[in-house]
């Protein structure tokens, strides 16, 4: 893990990987979209809005995968000091927030049409709204650390303890009751008829490389944003550059 | 389907916001990336 600690040969691995991450996943996703689009037939209880699932699914997955990667990384940061575990929990931020705001709009849409109303408080989507506060929280206050400057260590800290609401979101089904369904797939089994779950399936693997894609770019902006401004702090201050 | 709703209106409102939002995040990220690259290769020739 500590090869990739060299931002030299992270840049050299992200500049192969970026574009066939995003161009993949695109593909991937277009395909499974436009199948369940036209292709998969209507639910018997959920009629046509089961096609609003292999959207909103993907992106409540990548939600809270969003935020487990930050609270992942920013243990790295505080425990080993990885000097690229801090880029990549703010790379993560805007990506999961952006997919925490999709999945509550697709299902508040959803929602409408089945149940008959856009929104409850219950655990599920509470749990979901309080996500996406912790994600505007995060990118805030990361973007307040670089702009005043001050320690990584914080934001970091604030993404280990946000990562508490991530098993509250997956288990709030169970615990409360709840207008919102409980878990239908689970390890090695499915409630879901493969009509539905193929097409999910690729719908889901086809955000996530989006999702990678994306990360990356997002690594790679701030790596250049910050070799940059040290170029010109060093210039500044007259001090011969090594490279 | 309650009230007489068209299924298929939410299901397209659904499929925007879900395409919208996706390619927009994409675009925004790639600009970001280049502009920054191209300010870090600017530095390194003055």
């Amino acid at each position: 893990m500590h090869g990739f600690a060299n931002p030299a040969r992270f840049l050299r691995i992200a500049r192969w990987l970026t574009v066939p991450l995003l161009v993949s996943g695109l593909l991937l996703t277009g395909g499974a979209l436009a199948w369940g689009l036209a292709a998969v037939p209507p639910d018997r209880l959920m009629g046509e809005t089961v096609r609003i699932l292999f959207i909103h699914v993907p992106a409540a997955w990548l939600g809270m995968a969003g935020w487990s990667a930050i609270a992942i990384a920013s243990l790295v940061e505080l425990v080993w000091r990885h000097p690229l575990a801090g880029i990549a929990a703010r790379a993560a931020a805007v990506p999961g927030a952006v997919f925490t705001a999709i999945c509550l709009a697709t299902g508040s849409i959803w929602g409408r049409p089945t149940w008959g109303t856009w929104w409850v408080w219950d655990g599920r989507l509470t749990s979901m709204l309080v996500l996406l506060f912790l994600y505007f929280g995060y990118i805030a206050l990361a973007g307040a650390i670089q702009r005043e400057g001050g320690s990584s260590r914080i934001p970091a800290i604030f993404g280990l303890v946000g990562a508490i609401n991530v098993p509250i979101i997956n288990r709030s089904v169970v615990w409360w009751n709840s207008l919102h369904q409980p878990p239908s797939i689970t390890v090695g089994k499915s409630a879901i008829d493969p009509v539905f779950l193929v097409p999910l399936l690729v719908a889901t693997i086809g955000f996530s490389l989006i999702f990678g894609g994306v990360v990356l770019a997002r690594m790679r902006a701030l790596l250049a944003q910050i070799q940059a401004e040290a170029r010109l702090r060093r210039r500044a201050l007259d001090v011969p550059e090594a490279a | 389907m309650r009230e007489g709703l068209d299924q298929w209106t939410f299901v397209l409102a659904a499929y925007g916001i879900g395409v919208i939002g996706t390619l927009a995040l994409i675009a925004w990220s790639w600009i970001a990336m280049r502009t920054a690259e191209r300010r870090r290769e600017k530095t390194r020739r003055k």
